[in-house]
């Protein structure tokens, strides 16, 4: 007997939860309507970062690592869907792995990113790597999962809570990891991914005051504009590769803080 | 006993028998109508017209067992001067504080346009002897307080004993001399839509200039049926006697958009005349920092962050 196949609309991932745009616009790419994200649609995933950070940010290096990896496990599940959104299997394939490099990096980015420093004085003088709070991500068009992935997983495993704008021409790995990511235990929030049109969604997110990093790596050529977004209220903004994997991403989104305590008390 | 201000026709107070002539409510129409009111669509001119209407109604409020002389006057000089670093923006109405900050208050805000309002009657229980209450009322007017936010003896009042409620508001008023007297009705102890429609017209017809929802210290608060049948109840006693009391929703009003829906819903069911400090006020304190963000938003065309605004 034949049956109508029960067709996937392609929405934003706020908060947890799976919302269309508040505008009602979507838009079409790669042959499907995908959700078409508003301004009002970043100012709610930015609170929902924000609600977010808190909890995510304090949780143990230890246990954050241990969502990433399960991330990856929910990843390696879907091998066969995310195929069809990306270049296939093999991109899939560096793509699960990516994310379990850097869930192994969760407990280790203090030890070597972080320092104890030789001062002139009976004092201790620690450096402690911390999260930079809640930074917005300009995903690389390319390649969809990989790129995606690349600057997902190195902003979250220090802590940060993020914003994705997700390749506008690709989004549908994005989407599909967000199906991904509400089954991880990544606690709704942690990452957000809207879908929608760059040129409209990337000015907003620079300028919003409650952003405290720009990933601008999926801007197409001239960034001037945004930066200078980002500069009214100092942002961190960082320009990375699509395919880049090294600590030094990580650090991107920390902030170093130096304490002193006073030797023999 | 002193005498009341002219009652509303068919609302004889504090006749008891009579009460049930007041009328019910209708629990599922007036929390569809307040639904549909909070949803109508705020075009941004008329936003900012609001916001900036809601900064000049505040009550900028504090009442903690924690305050202390020095938070009384950093929320007197933001009262003054809501954001530093715009002077466009508007005093608020009034500061609310507990009666022993009242001096501090009025000390703060000497010299500006902002009230001092001070919460008495044993608030927030409203259970203790008359006397005392009458003492505290006396003592808050005689330090400057130009407002005085009673509640009503809920206690009484369920148990049916509305001539000691409506005496007791008398007497207060009668103790506030000119300072302007809010009856705050604690609506989420009241139990009923009902109830919460008595209790309005029992206070207005006691003397209350203004009737307030709540003391903030119930979860359960200003919510928006409990506001529009309040609002109800005072355009009935308008309609009936041409006396405009004024309408005071406190308690978990925390963002901007709900206090524009209030007001939405003011003018939609008393009409424009309301929307004045005269006659309408918000109890709130989180309040004012969310308005200032969006103002400074539509400023700006930026989204805001509340690291940059004071931490009250």
């Amino acid at each position: 007997m034949s049956r109508l196949p029960v067709r996937k609309t392609y929405k934003l991932f706020i908060g947890g939860e799976f919302p269309r745009s508040e505008s009602g616009r979507t838009y079409e790419a790669e042959g499907q309507n995908v959700a078409r994200a508003s301004r009002k649609d970043v100012r709610d995933a930015v609170r929902a970062a924000r609600g977010a950070f808190g909890k995510w940010s304090g949780m143990t290096a230890y246990n954050r690592g241990q969502v990433l990896y399960r991330i990856a496990e929910m990843m390696e599940a879907r091998r066969a869907e995310f195929a069809n959104f990306c270049s296939g299997p093999k991109e899939v394939e560096r793509s699960i792995d990516r994310v379990v490099w850097y869930a192994g990096w969760a407990d280790k980015l203090a030890q070597v990113l972080g320092s104890s420093n030789p001062v002139a004085g009976p004092y201790f003088n620690f450096t402690v790597p911390e999260p930079t709070g809640v930074v917005g991500i300009l995903a690389p068009p390319e390649p969809a999962l990989l790129g995606l992935v690349s600057r997902v997983a190195p902003a979250i495993v220090g802590g940060n809570s993020v914003v994705v704008v997700a390749s506008e021409p690709h989004p549908l790995a994005a989407v599909e990891l967000a199906e991904v990511l509400a089954t991880a235990d990544v606690p709704g929030g942690v990452v957000n991914i809207l879908t929608g049109r760059l040129e409209e969604l990337a000015p907003v997110l620079a300028g919003h005051m409650d952003v405290n990093a720009l990933d601008v790596s999926g801007a197409d050529g001239e960034v001037a504009e945004l930066e200078r977004l980002a500069a009214e209220n100092v942002k961190r903004v960082v320009r990375g590769d699509a395919d880049d994997q090294s600590p030094w991403e990580i650090a991107g989104f920390l902030e170093l803080k130096t304490v002193w305590h006073p030797i023999g008390v | 006993m002193a005498q009341a201000p002219a009652l509303p026709t068919g609302f004889e107070l504090p006749l008891e028998p009579r009460l049930p002539r007041i009328g019910s409510i209708d629990q599922v129409a007036i929390e569809e109508r307040a639904g549909t009111l909070a949803k109508r669509s705020i075009k941004r001119e008329s936003k900012v017209f609001a916001l900036e209407l809601a900064v000049r109604m505040t009550d900028l409020t504090t009442l903690e067992g924690a305050d202390t002389p020095g938070k009384v006057a950093a929320l007197a000089s933001k009262a003054v001067r809501p954001d530093p670093s715009d002077p466009g923006i508007p005093s608020v109405a009034a500061v609310c504080v507990y009666p022993n900050l009242v001096p501090t208050a009025v000390e703060r805000v000497r010299g500006s346009d902002v009230k001092v309002a001070s919460v008495a009657t044993a608030f927030p229980s409203g259970q203790s002897p008359l006397e005392a209450k009458l003492d505290e009322v006396r003592w808050v007017v005689e330090h400057g307080a130009d407002e005085v936010d009673m509640v009503i003896d809920r206690g009484a009042f369920l148990a049916g004993r509305y001539a000691k409620v409506y005496d007791e508001i008398v007497r207060v008023k009668e103790a506030c001399g000119d300072a302007h007297l809010k009856v705050i009705l604690e609506t989420g102890e009241l139990g009923t839509y009902d109830n919460v429609r008595r209790a309005s017209l029992l206070a207005m017809a006691a003397g209350g200039d203004f009737i307030k929802t709540s003391t903030g210290k119930l979860p359960s608060a200003a919510t928006l049926p409990v506001a529009l049948v309040m609002l109800e109840a005072i355009r009935d006693v308008y309609e009936e006697t041409g006396r405009r009391v004024g309408f005071k929703p406190a308690g978990g009003i925390r963002n901007a958009k709900q206090a524009v829906q209030h007001l939405v819903l003011v003018h939609e069911t008393v009409g424009v005349d309301w929307l004045t400090p005269d006659l309408y006020r918000f109890g709130a304190s989180s309040l004012l920092n969310d308005i200032l963000m969006q103002l400074r938003k539509e400023k700006t065309g930026r989204y805001q962050s509340p690291d940059y605004f004071t931490i009250d």
